[in-house]
């Protein structure tokens, strides 16, 4: 009988962790493999063993694709947690028609980045700047997605218009976990406003804090449907994130090796970050 | 009840809808216009059309194979999810019911959740060159990634759910004479019917709106999903924005219904997914 358990067990996990061998853990070594070649996507190649990794380091287009990555990502992370807590208050508070706000501010979410990145680019192009014309700002006549040191904020606000509906969904199931007895003991103590939300409210929600940052900071790295809507990492390949600059030389022009190595950095950039993330979050939950 | 301060929220909560608000009736206001109507000024696009044509629909329908991309967008979310149920459903149960007492099991756990932190960039080049080679560069080869890539969220959800059912239940089953396989279908599946629901609706999204796989995997194919269509054909669109909206537009149309029918479910599916 206990044999009979222990089979089937096995049976359903062997050929299961199979697929998922040869479909993640075998693309992620031949990746590995790869970046050690100066292989062009086609024919032969030699191995080059750590050029790809030297010319990275020196390669000013990767230097500048991170660059921007993590500055999108770091930036959109501040403004998304800023935006989407003030809002899931507001959304947890005593108002009418609550499921129907919920409902609405959660919208964005479910729609495909690329057809909003498009709509977008259109809003950027034509609107913001015939708006920009009528009441005289002179920045914004023309489009800031073709200017090079603006471009990004509108990669930005299309990120942060995304993600803040699901970020608002996960703090408003925090701020549910917080019993109406707490608010009451504070407010006896006079902890009310600015004062409450410091120390009460905000640490109890501090795991869904380090959800949302681990969600955003991971998927704003990640980065790529918005850049193809948007920008095609231009002007000036001011807003080209990593994965579209693995995805448009990797696979189509001929860097198939060196963009590998880049991979392999960004793979381990990501764990990296991750890591230290959930580490730090870790050690602020044990302090409460 | 409604407090004073409570207006305040309410009027803010308002406004701040109006930011969702305007990209959607600009897209719908621009998808029912004719290109004539669309003058420079923003009062000339941002106006009502003046009759409500369905004419750049049915070209923005003819000019990106609605039908076809739609259907296959359709088949490969549909399989998916229910290949996701029905294996990581079992992997999980595999797993979870294991992995504290065996070193295999928590190996295989900790190996698969690890999965989550690799990157689709890093598999993307030989991944490509592996589906071509086994004659997967097609809808079949994107679900299949899909149920891998998918796998090290889905197998943390249930194998988390599954904590919360007893033990005594499969064993009491296995007195009665029933297998493990058995027991499991009958019993274990389908107490865990809120996970799937969960897991059903946060694999169904990520798979409709995914535009990387499909352009990586499917290109060559001469097949489309809805978004591919979209990214495909923006070039055919040229400067005839309205039936670029039209189509974008058309494209946006079946999830939307989807998210009014569903949508606490999709709400509360999304939260608990991502809190646990």
């Amino acid at each position: 009988m206990k044999n009979e358990r222990k089979r089937t067990f096995l049976l359903i996990t062997v050929p299961i962790l199979a697929l998922f061998v040869c479909f993640n853990t075998i693309p992620l070594i031949r990746g590995v493999i790869y970046s050690f070649t100066n292989f062009k996507g086609f024919g032969t190649y030699d191995w080059v063993g750590l050029r790809n990794y030297m010319d990275l380091f020196t390669d000013g287009r990767v230097g500048k694709s991170y660059w921007f990555t993590f500055k999108l990502a770091i930036v959109t992370t501040i403004v998304v947690n800023v935006i989407s807590l003030l809002l899931a208050l507001g959304l947890n508070s005593k108002i009418r028609a609550k499921s129907f706000f919920r409902g609405a501010y959660f919208l964005p979410n479910i729609l495909g980045s690329l057809v909003v990145g498009y709509i977008f680019n259109y809003f950027f192009t034509y609107i913001l700047p015939a708006v920009a014309d009528m009441i005289g700002i002179e920045a914004l006549r023309s489009s800031i997605l073709s200017n090079p040191s603006a471009a990004w904020i509108g990669v930005m606000i299309v990120c942060s218009w995304q993600a803040i509906a699901m970020n608002t969904i996960i703090y408003i199931s925090g701020l549910q976990t917080v019993p109406e007895d707490v608010y009451e003991a504070g407010s006896l103590d006079g902890a009310t406003g600015w004062k409450q939300f410091r120390h009460l409210t905000f640490p109890l929600i501090i795991p869904f804090f380090s959800i949302n940052m681990v969600l955003c900071v991971k998927n704003f790295l990640m980065v790529f449907d918005q850049i193809m809507a948007l920008t095609k990492g231009g002007p000036a390949q001011s807003t080209e994130s990593i994965s579209y600059l693995i995805y448009n030389n990797g696979m189509s022009g001929g860097q198939f090796g060196f963009q590998s190595a880049n991979a392999v950095m960004f793979f381990l950039l990501i764990v990296i970050v991750s890591v230290a993330q959930m580490k730090f979050s870790s050690s602020k939950e044990e302090q409460l | 009840m409604i407090k004073k301060g409570n207006w305040v929220v309410m009027v803010l909560l308002i406004l701040g809808l109006s930011t969702i608000a305007f990209p959607l009736y600009m897209t719908i206001v621009i998808a029912f216009k004719q290109p004539a109507e669309m003058t420079n000024s923003i009062g000339g696009i941002l106006s009502l059309p003046k009759s409500w044509s369905f004419a750049n629909f049915k070209e923005a329908m003819e000019v990106t194979d609605f039908w076809r991309s739609l259907g296959n967008s359709m088949l490969i979310t549909v399989v998916t999810v229910i290949l996701s149920i029905l294996l990581h459903s079992l992997m999980g149960y595999a797993v979870g019911r294991n992995k504290a007492k065996s070193k295999f099991y928590s190996f295989v756990y900790l190996f698969i959740v690890s999965g989550m932190f690799v990157p689709f960039a890093i598999l993307m080049m030989p991944l490509a060159k592996q589906t071509a080679e086994l004659g997967l560069a097609n809808w079949f080869g994107v679900i299949v990634l899909y149920v891998v890539f998918y796998m090290p969220m889905n197998i943390m959800l249930y194998s988390g759910y599954l904590v919360n059912i007893p033990v005594a239940l499969e064993e009491a089953a296995r007195v009665d004479g029933a297998s493990t396989w058995r027991t499991y279908w009958k019993i274990i599946f389908p107490m865990m019917k809120p996970m799937h629901a969960t897991v059903a609706i946060i694999t169904a999204l990520a798979v409709w709106n995914d535009v990387m796989t499909p352009l990586v995997i499917m290109a060559g194919s001469g097949k489309n999903t809805l978004p591919l269509a979209q990214l495909n054909f923006q070039s055919q669109f040229g400067t005839n924005y309205n039936l670029a909206f039209a189509s974008y537009l058309l494209s946006l149309i079946p999830i939307l219904i989807f998210y009014v029918i569903c949508q606490k479910q999709i709400l509360n599916g999304v939260a608990s997914g991502a809190v646990k």
